[in-house]
Parts: C-alpha cells; structure tokens; sequence
C-alpha cells in the first residue's frame, strides 16, 4: 500500500521535486498537493520577461492542472492549509477538509518584504512577486506615467526594466551606492548603472524612502532627505522573507527559515522542507539552482536513497536583455585571496576573478561573461587552477585543453 | 631616366660581396599623407649575372621591401638645423680647411665604407690624398677583408683575387675556412650546395669553431681551437710535403722562400698529432682532411672574417696561400685562395685605394714612383707621402684629438668599431664630425655635427666589384629624396669650395668612372694588376649600358680575366709568388680567471650590419629577432644561464660596457666560447652593440680588429620582470633598462625587461603608451602580471604584457591583430589573453544557465539524433535549469526536425 505525501506549495520548487520523485520512486506515495494560488506550477523567474513584454503567461506555465492529473497527482489548488495535528498526522485546509499524510512536505517559499513606512498600503504600491503582481502592473502601464521602484536589487531591476519596456518613466531607489551590491562590486555596478541609465532608467542612489505619499492612490515616494519623486505606481522589491507560518505552527525549529538537516528533513521526523522557506547550514536561498538541488536530493531521499544536500554555491544573471551578468561566490579581496581583473571600461566590460590556495572563490563580470559557465563548475569543485592562472579571467576558450574538455562533454 | 612603368633595370644587389645581378622592376606609388613619391619595387635574380645566374638570397630578394623613404634623411643639417646644400658644404670645406691650415693635413681623416660605389669612393681617396695632403681615409672594409689583401699582397706582390665564383663549380674539394657561407653569402653557399648534390663526390670540409648553418654540407666539420687556424695549415703544408705532392718545378720555377716556409711549418707543426692537439682537433678528422687534400689537385680554399678578423690575420691568410703555392693550385681551374668579400664594393675599395695604406689604383706608398705618378695624374697640389692612419689608430687618434674633423661616409662605426663606446666618445669629443648618410637616426649620426643626406641604392650610378673581381653597374631605377645626393657630387662640391674647381669637376657618375679607367692603365704597361684602361673613354651610353666583366679588362685581355695567375707570373718585383713563413701567434687578449670565455662574433642570415636597411623588413627580422649570446649547455650550467632568459656580458674595456642578450643554449657552440652577432645598434636595443666588447686590437700588418676572439665574462641578468609591447607607432624607450625593437608588419614590437620594478604598472604604461584611446587592461596583482591595450579608431595601437619570468605568450597573433582595421569584440577580449580562443563559435546563446549556444544545439540534434527537449537537456544540460529556454528548444527542435 501506498504512502501517503502531503505537499504543501506546488511553487516552483515543489512541482520540480514532485517531478523528481515520481522519477526517483514512480509507485511509492499517493501524493496530494495544496497551493493556496489558483494556478498549478508556472516559471516564476520567467515573470520578468511577461512583465517586459518579450514573453505571454501561457507560454511560462510549466505545472498545470492537467499535468498534476496525468500523474495521479491531486492538486488543491486555491486552498490553504490552516491546521496541522501531528499527532494524528493530518492536516485541515481553509475548506474544512482533513487529510491525512505518512510524509509531510513544506514548501510554503517566500513573502516579498514590504517596508512598513507610511502609506505601503496605499493602492498602487505593489511588490514583484507572483502573477497577480505583474497582471497588476502591466495593467497600469495602460494609463500610468511614472513608476518608482524601491530596491536596486535583481527583482528590482528586473521589474523597472520591464515597466520602461511598456513605457513608463521609472525611478529605482536604492538604499545603496551600488546596484545589487550583493552581486556587484562597485565597478561593475557601476558599469551596471551606466548601462540601464542608457536604457533610459532612473536613479536615486543612497536613498531611502521615509513615505509613501498618497491619499486614496499613490503619488508619490518621499525620501528622507526630503526629496520627492512623482509616481503613480510603487513597486516594492526591496527583498524576499522565507514564508515560516506553517513551521511555526506546527512548532518546527525555525531561524530565519525553517531549519533542516542534509536531508532536507526539519526538526520533527517525518516533516520536510524545501525552497525559499528553509535554512540550510545557516543559509537561506532565492535563487532557483539551489533550490533545484534541494528537490533532487529529498526525492531521492523519500525514495529511500543515500542523498544529501551540502549547500550551493549560486550564480546570478540578470534578466534584462542586452545586458550581461554574471555573479558567483565570494569576489571580494580579503586576506589570502588573489585577484585577476580584466577592464575594458569603454565598452563597458569587466571581469574579476578571485582565487584564494589556487581556488576559484568567486568571479564577478559584467558586460561579457562569455566563459563564465566554465568558471562557475570550477568554482563548484574547487580545482585548482594554477595552470590556468594565466589566462582563467578569459574563460574556457582560452585554456590549452579547450577543444579536448569540450569534446570529453559532448561525449558524456 | 629609366623609369617608366614596365621597364627592368638590371643592377646588383646592395648587401654582400658576392654581388649578385638583379632584375628591378619599380612602380611608383603615390603615398597618402607624404609628399614623397614612393616605389613598390619588384625584385628578381639576373639570370645571366656570373655570380647568382638568377638566384637570390631572402635578403636580396626583399631589398624591394627596403625602398621605403621611412627614416630617411632628407635635408642637410648643421648642428641639428636643417640648412641649405650649399650653407652645410661651406661649413665642411671651411672646417676642413682651417685644420689642415692650422694643424696639417694629418688633423683630418675620411671614414668610408665598403657600401660606396666605386666612384664615390674614388672621389673621395682623389681629394684627401691629393689635395688634403693627407692618406687618413680608412673605411669599414677594414673591418672585413684587409688581412685578405695584404696576405695577397705579401704572396703575389698585388691585392688579386686569382679565382672566380666558377672555380667552385669546378673544384673536387673545398675548404671553406672561417666562413658561414650559408648566412653571410648564401648564394655562394647555394652553388657550392648545388654542385654538392650534382657532384657527391665533392669533398666539403668546414673550419670553424663554430658548428653553423654551413656545416649542413660539409663532410667533415673541423671545429677548430678559435685563433688557430695557422696552426692547421701549417700542418697541412707540412703533410703535403710528406705526400710527396709538392709541385716542385712551380715553387722552383715561380716562387720563393719555400724553404723557410716549410722549415717553420715543420717545426711546430710537423705531425698530425702535433696539430691535433694545438688545435684541439680529433686526429682522425684531421687525419681524413689532410687525406682529401693531399689527394685532391683541385681544391679551392674559401676564407672570410674568421680567418680576416684576427691579430694574425695576414699570416693565417699567408699559411692558407702558402699549401696553395707550394701545391701549384692557383691560377688553373677549379683551385686557388679564395677570400670571400663581405661587402658589395670592398673590392672596388681596393681598386681605387681607399685604404689608409693604399694609394691609388692598386699602388702603395712604398714606392716614390708610384706616388709621383698618382700625383702627376690627378694634378694634384698637395700629395700625401705616406700611408695614413688605419681604422683603430685612426679612432684612437680622434680619441687624442690628434685628428680635429672626421668625415665619416655612409658607415656606422659607433656600432662597428672595436670598443665602439671609446669611439662614440671620441666622436662626442670631435671638434667636427661630418656624417654622410642616407638614414637620419643611427648611432653614428647622432654624434655627428653636420649631416649630408646621400642618395642610396637604386637611387644613384655607378659601379661595384665582386668578390670574383667582376665588375657590374648598379644602376638608378627609381627618384630618391628630392635633397638627397650622389656621394661623388657632395665630395666634388666640398672640393671645389675649397678651391679644386678644376680637379673634381665631374658632371656625371660616368666622368669619374672613366678618369678611375684612365688612373689603372696609366703608365701600367703590365706593372699592375688592377688594369680596366679599355673603358677610359666609354661614353655615357657605354656606361649606361655597361655588361659586367672580369678585370684585368686592357688591351692584353679585352674580354677580361676569368683566371689571374694562369701564366705563373706575379706582381712581386722578381716576378715570383712569395712564400712567407709562419709561426703562428695565439690571440693577443687570452681569456684570464675573471674573464674566462672567448667572444666570436659574426652575421645572422637576414641580416646586413647594422640594420639600416634590413630591419625595415618584418620578414628579414623574423629569422633571429633578438640579439642573442650562444651558450654551449656546459656553460650554460656553469654561469646558471637558462634558454630565452638574458645574459650581461662584460670585459676588461671596463663594466659600464655591457651587452645584454637572450641566452641560446646549443652545442653547436665550443665550451668556452660564446657568440654575439654583430648587429644590432642603439637604434634597435639597449645593450645589443657587441662591438663594445671588442679589444681594440689589430693585425700589426693589416690593421684588421681582432672581432672573433675577445675574453668576456657571462652572468645572469636578473630581470624582476620581462615584457613585450608592440606598438603601431615607435615608443619612448628613456627608462627601460633592457629592450630590443623589431620592426612587424604595420607595428613595431618591443622586448623589455627590468631589474627594477615600476611601482604602479599601470601608471608605468600609461607614461610609455600614453593615453589616446580605448584603454584595455588586466592585472595578476599578486602574479606580478600586468597587460593593457590601447585601441584607437576601432584599431589596435598598442599592447603591453609585463611579468615576472619569460613566461608570456607568442607574439605572433597579437602581431597579425595590427593589420585589421577594425577589431571585433572577440578579438578584442582575446587581445590581453594574447591568443584567439579556441572555443568553437556557439553563436547566439540559448540556455543561459549553462551557456549552451544555438550552434551546438543544432549540432547535437543531428549528430546525437535528438528528438526531445528532454532529450537535449539530457545531451547539453540545456534547458535543465530554469527552463526559460525551452520553448525556444521546442522552436529550434522542431526547424531542425522538419
């Protein structure tokens, strides 16, 4: 007879570890997914080229209804679950139904942070999130001008670009001096800066907003130096908080996320976790190739394999077309560490690698990052690179065993 | 003028002395941005010249690439002023004659070349002989062949080359003794390589310490003790005496002093074993070479600079001469003593007696009759009497400031001269240093105090001599600088403002070439050698016209003279061939516990002296680019020197003359010894003129600088980093303590290195490159590695890579990136990588994730027969991430399928 598995959020990471498992243990549960959105599982990375026009809703959904149906799977969707009795193993949803479940499995993912200043409730302030946000956006493109958005990070930059796309004059604030400093070192957010200012977007940089101003919409985004910038739409995409309601109610060691262990297995047996909700060795992640790994190694894990999860190292690119990025690992010089960096500032190009015992520890690029996929997999397996030293800022095309490596690839 | 389109100029080449006949064919070509004219110059081999029958070197072959107005000096300049013709002769004639005036004809001297045509070279031994009053014109000749001529003088009472090129093609062995015939004269290499295949039988036998390019036909290499190659033809005599195959009745009938010839040969060098261990030699190689020239009647001995360059130079000439004397091998085809000229007009040097202890047309100063006959002839009012000052003498004197004003025609010996930095100083020093050239910047020019731009080849008329006496015209086919002159007029009209209107009023190359005839058979009667009297009165359009011959060209041979000798009479005053007995003498410096090495010296292959005209060409530069030093491994090991690193050699001429060179570790080289060529100048290296190194010491008969055999010490140049720049434009070199300068194609590379680190690299750059453009950069901070570019208008203007060992990479494709106008973004991303990337193109990226591009999708699909998305991701990983490329895998999948 079959286990049972209950899944709470069919989000990007769920979807793909229910996936994975059906793969890894093709008759092993009866599984029952709930998900508090109306639709299955959809690209939620792809959200930013909907919002910028160059792709339609349709084209990212990856987890439909039918999908779920055609694999025995039952999906709830639009349905939230409200109660969990651990010692009868069951759960409640917010229609008052109860099922019951031999495994458990949370991946509730993330809230856009909203920052509780004056007026974030205001109707026009919207976060970048799902796609009820960007339906939301692009709907007020059609009559909207202005557009601030709080947050010079990776979403944030992601949702002005998208918005310029459709024609509004977009403001970003960023608290910072530096575009997505956690990505970016200062010359390559600089270059950053540069290029989407040639794209027509806006700054205020080292700025922080004290209100939100407004009387029943938005108008405008107050600074607290007193500045104040017009706007009939506020996106804010200042940052992500892992979503630990469930784990908090059903008394789970919680941190920032949820904590679990290589098996991605929380602090109660039989309850697991994946996704943006969890804290793994004190790490939280929002990138989708990590989380990817998660639901690999606990579908192997549920179908009783020797599995673990280690941590990742994440690599970042921005979505915004013609412009190139690349982010990984640590990039900033510290004690030890030795840095290669290549500058052809006046096309806008920079790249950096550090290496730290002949390791790659981290590589930053913007503008060309052609190689960096061959710097990312060696920074993941820490080879040791002295006898690429001379030429590793380059990339794979450069290195003596270039055609024989790539041929090895192919063969595999 | 002979300069319409589609016509071919026969003319010779301007490099070695073999003197090969070339076909040009020039085209003018109107050059944007100049109002130069400039020529693309097609060259190709005569096929009927006697001395190449068609075939050219790859110098020779790219002289057409050498035409160039390129750093020429157009204008005549005083003090570093640019002035009129007529302002800058007054100012040499005025000088010159205040000093004669005031301090005698000795305080004057000319310093010419063996790059002079005949005719200017006339011009100028006329004036300072006879209206100077003074024999101080000594040339770089001096350099090269004057122990041949006075070995020759010593032997058969004249300067004679007995043999022809022919005598090659004829001979059953040959010797080729001091001579890396296939670098420095490599279309007489080429013959005798010919003959070789044609002929197996042909014995070839090399004599040089040095194991080069020449050894590749030789069947037997004697890799002799430097400095003893008197010792080995000593030996040689003495074995063909024990062989019985002396032509007795020759030395009878037609020598003298055999007796006392042999005697000494006998009495150092009487056994085989004797001259096997003064030279160093394995008794069986010598053995085998003493077999092959006992046996062989018809041998030829090639000689040049190794035996030249030596403080016994003119006996080892003697030595060699002596086996051919004592053998009756001159004179008759397929033998005879063959030196081997390395200059296109030494000879004609010789001819019209531009040496110090020359004085006219094959006549000396030894005899009162012949300098009253010269005077007679050339009305000249103020003779010299005596032989002047040779080449080392004559720099020492300007040293003293016995000699005031030097005029130094179309040669450069602050690179050249022995202790070259004691001559520069000297010429520093000079109250007036004239400088005839036609090359603005050399080492020599820029000490000099007045400027003369002369026409060069292709440029001017005249004549040159061959090593085989053959006498060719080089001929003008093509306009050269507007204000650039014939060396005969700049040496005519400084004549005749000193008042010798009448004497030196030529108005042609032509005029003076008949007067030089005219001088050769005056009063001769069969006395003299040198006789081309049958030409005196050629009219321009003989001239024009004139076919290369062999002199003596007189009423007694008037087709001119293949053979000299043939009738077994010499020049000597009993008419016989003399004998002279050698002992030989070691070199005059020895190597000593602090300066333990023996420093050769000789040419690189694509060479020619100093590079004035050779290093216009990238493809001469890119035979040997670097001046070098050759190691032998053993010392190499001693003196910690490692292949491609540098080297500083020093000497006893003191510490702050120093070369620094790229270490060439090879066995081709004797333990003990190390070779340093001789080109490179200030002009293209920091350290690279050997000549600093060389002891200023002669042959006490010749005067001939002892450039093969100089005591050096050798250590390591401890660079803390090395580098290269190439760069479209010459650079700034104040302040690199070690570069070398190559010319490419369309940029100009530099090799650095320092012992000093820059503090900031990048600020070090920017004050070497400046600032114009694009700037590229990259830095290994902790590596010590630094690069940058320049890109101006889209092109590449400069590149430089720093770092601290020699490992960089090869400069060739950074080179080829100077010809593109314009750069793409690959290439430009690859230029500080110093290579092209070897990924394939991917074309447009698909899967960002993992970087896989629509080519190798495409690829994939139908080599590995996808048919999924699914199946791809399986493939490529594309896709397998974030997914956001799937649908364009479906798009592409489906094309592809279709």
């Amino acid at each position: 007879m079959k286990q049972k598995l209950i899944l709470i959020g069919s989000g990007m990471v769920g979807a793909r570890f229910i996936e994975r498992l059906l793969q890894e243990a093709p008759d092993k549960y009866d599984i029952r997914v709930f998900n508090k959105e109306p639709n299955g599982g959809y690209n939620r990375i792809m959200l930013s080229p909907v919002l910028a026009g160059e792709k339609q809703l349709p084209e990212i959904m990856t987890h439909d209804h039918d999908w779920f149906e055609e694999r025995d799977v039952h999906l709830h969707a639009s349905t939230e679950i409200v109660a969990v009795d651990q010692q009868s193993k069951t759960v409640s949803t917010d229609l008052g139904a109860t099922y019951s479940y031999d495994k458990l499995i949370i991946a509730t993912g993330s809230n856009p942070f909203i920052i509780p200043v004056p007026g974030h409730e205001l109707p026009g302030v919207v976060a970048f999130r799902d796609i009820r946000d960007v339906n939301f956006m692009i709907h007020s493109t059609a009559t909207k001008k202005k557009a601030v958005v709080i947050g010079g990070g990776l979403l944030g930059l992601e949702a002005a670009n998208g918005l310029i796309k459709r024609g509004m004059d977009v403001t970003v604030v960023h608290l910072g001096d530096v575009l997505m400093e956690v990505q970016m070192d200062p010359i390559s957010g600089g270059l950053l800066q540069k290029s989407l200012e040639a794209n027509g977007m806006k700054f205020a940089m080292s700025a922080q907003t004290s209100e939100i101003l407004g009387d029943d919409f938005v108008t405008g985004v107050k600074m607290s130096d007193g500045r104040v910038l017009d706007a009939d739409l506020v996106v804010m995409a200042v940052g992500i908080r892992p979503n630990i309601g469930v784990g908090k109610k059903l008394d789970l060691e919680v941190n920032r996320g949820i904590v679990v262990n290589d098996q991605l297995e929380t602090s109660v047996d039989g309850i697991y976790a994946l996704g943006e909700c969890v804290e793994h060795r004190g790490m939280v992640y929002g990138l989708v190739a990590p989380l990817y790994e998660q639901a690999q190694v606990l579908a192997e894990t549920l179908a009783g394999k020797k599995s673990a999860y280690q941590g990742s190292f994440i690599s970042t690119k921005l979505k915004v077309t013609g412009i190139s990025l690349f982010s990984a690992g640590d990039f900033h010089d510290s004690e030890g560490s030795e840095s290669l960096v290549y500058k052809d500032l006046s096309q806008n190009i920079y790249r950096k690698v550090v290496l730290k015992d002949n390791k790659i520890q981290g590589a930053v690029m913007f503008g060309d990052v052609t190689g960096s996929n061959w710097i990312f997999d060696n920074l993941v397996e820490q080879n040791d690179m002295s006898a690429y030293r001379d030429t590793l800022v380059f990339g794979e095309g450069y290195q003596p065993s270039a055609s024989q490596s790539s041929e090895k690839e192919k063969v595999a | 003028m002979p300069m319409s389109e589609n016509q071919t100029i026969q003319t010779t080449c301007p490099y070695c002395g073999v003197g090969c006949g070339m076909d040009i064919s020039p085209k003018p070509v109107k050059k944007s941005g100049t109002n130069l004219d400039s020529f693309e110059v097609k060259v190709v081999g005569s096929e009927n010249h006697t001395a190449n029958f068609g075939r050219l070197c790859v110098k020779g072959s790219s002289a057409g690439e050498t035409v160039d107005f390129d750093g020429r000096m157009l204008e005549p300049q005083v003090n570093g002023e640019v002035v009129s013709w007529n302002s800058a002769l007054a100012t040499v004639a005025d000088k010159f004659s205040s000093v004669i005036k005031e301090h005698g004809s000795d305080a004057v001297a000319f310093y010419v070349s063996g790059q002079f045509l005949t005719e200017d070279y006339y011009v100028a031994n006329k004036l300072i002989k006879g209206f100077m009053g003074s024999a101080n014109i000594d040339t770089n000749s001096r350099l090269c062949m004057a122990s041949a001529v006075v070995g020759y003088k010593r032997a058969f009472g004249s300067d004679t080359v007995p043999c022809s090129y022919e005598d090659l093609d004829l001979a059953d062995l040959i010797v080729i003794v001091g001579s890396n015939t296939a670098w420095a004269h490599p279309i007489v290499y080429q013959r005798i390589a010919a003959e070789k295949r044609r002929r197996p039988d042909l014995k070839i036998v090399v004599v040089d310490p040095r194991k080069t390019a020449t050894c590749d036909i030789a069947d037997l290499h004697l890799a002799l003790k430097p400095g003893t190659d008197a010792v080995l033809f000593n030996g040689l005599l003495s074995q063909l005496s024990e062989a019985n195959v002396l032509d007795t009745t020759f030395i009878e009938n037609n020598t003298e002093g055999f007796q006392a010839a042999i005697d000494k040969a006998q009495e150092q060098q009487g056994s085989i074993a004797e001259v096997a261990e003064q030279c160093e030699l394995d008794e069986q190689d010598l053995r085998q070479f003493f077999e092959w020239a006992v046996a062989r009647q018809k041998m030829v001995s090639l000689y040049s600079q190794g035996v030249n360059q030596s403080s016994s130079g003119v006996d080892k000439s003697n030595a060699i001469i002596n086996c051919h004397l004592a053998t009756g091998r001159i004179g008759k085809e397929g033998m005879g003593p063959f030196s081997i000229t390395g200059q296109p007009n030494a000879m004609g040097g010789r001819e019209v007696g531009g040496l110090a202890n020359q004085l006219a047309a094959h006549m000396d100063f030894n005899k009162p009759e012949s300098i009253d006959l010269v005077s007679r002839f050339w009305n000249a009012n103020n003779m010299a009497q005596e032989n002047g000052l040779k080449a080392i003498d004559m720099f020492q004197a300007v040293a003293d400031k016995r000699i005031k004003a030097i005029w130094i025609m179309n040669t450069n010996p602050v690179v050249s001269m022995p202790d070259a930095d004691a001559v520069k100083q000297a010429l520093l020093d000079c109250e007036m240093v004239v400088v005839s050239d036609c090359v603005q910047s050399t080492d020599t020019t820029n000490v000099a105090d007045v400027l003369l731009p002369a026409l060069t080849w292709g440029e001017t008329d005249g004549t040159v001599t061959n090593s085989d006496r053959t006498v060719s015209r080089q001929r003008k086919f093509m306009q050269g600088p507007e204000n650039a002159k014939p060396d005969w007029w700049i040496l005519s009209e400084v004549a005749k403002k000193m008042g010798f209107d009448k004497e030196f009023n030529y108005q042609s190359a032509a005029d003076v070439f008949r007067e030089h005839a005219a001088l050769s058979g005056f009063e001769n009667n069969g006395t003299r050698d040198f006789d081309i009297s049958l030409l005196d009165k050629i009219s321009e359009g003989e001239y024009s016209s004139m076919e290369s011959f062999q002199w003596p060209l007189s009423a007694n041979s008037p087709n001119g003279t293949k053979r000299m000798f043939a009738d077994g009479k010499f020049f000597t005053a009993s008419g016989k061939a003399q004998f002279i007995a050698i002992t030989p003498r070691p070199p005059v410096h020895p190597t000593t516990e602090e300066f333990p090495l023996i420093l050769n010296t000789g040419r690189v292959r694509d060479q020619w002296h100093t590079m004035t005209r050779t290093a216009k060409t990238a493809k001469l530069m890119a035979h040997k680019d670097e001046v070098y030093v050759t190691v032998h491994p053993d010392d190499a090991k001693k003196y910690q020197l490692v292949e491609g690193e540098l080297a500083k050699l020093t000497s006893p001429l003191g510490e702050g003359k120093q070369v620094i060179a790229r270490v060439e570790v090879s066995d081709s080289i004797r333990p003990g010894s190390l070779f340093v060529p001789i080109h490179w100048t200030a002009q293209y290296s920091s350290h690279g003129r050997v000549d600093v190194l060389v002891q200023p010491v002669g042959d006490p008969l010749s005067g001939q600088p002892e450039s093969k055999h100089s005591p050096v010490k050798i250590e390591p140049f401890k660079a803390k980093w090395y580098g290269f720049i190439l760069s479209r434009e010459p650079i700034e070199t104040q302040g690199i303590e070690y570069w070398v300068k190559v010319k490419g194609k369309q940029f100009y590379r530099y090799e650095i290195a320092c012992t000093v680190r820059p503090v900031d690299l990048e600020v070090w750059t920017d004050s070497i490159l400046g600032l114009d453009g694009d700037k590229v950069q990259y830095q290994d901070a902790s590596g010590d590695r630094y690069r940058s570019a320049r890109i101006v208008d889209g092109r590449l203007q400069s590149v430089v890579f720093i770092a601290p060992s020699i490992e960089m990479p090869s400069r060739s494709w950074l080179g080829s990136v100077f010809t593109k106008n314009e750069i793409d973004a690959k290439t430009r991303l690859s230029l500080l990588a110093g290579q092209q990337s070897g990924a394939k193109d991917e074309g447009q990226t698909i899967c960002s994730c993992f970087g896989v591009g629509i080519n190798t999708i495409v690829e994939a699909i139908h080599k590995d027969k996808l048919t999924s998305v699914e199946a791809i991701g399986k493939a490529l990983k594309a896709g397998t991430n974030c997914g956001s490329c799937v649908p364009e895998l479906t798009e592409i999948l489906a094309k592809e399928l279709k």
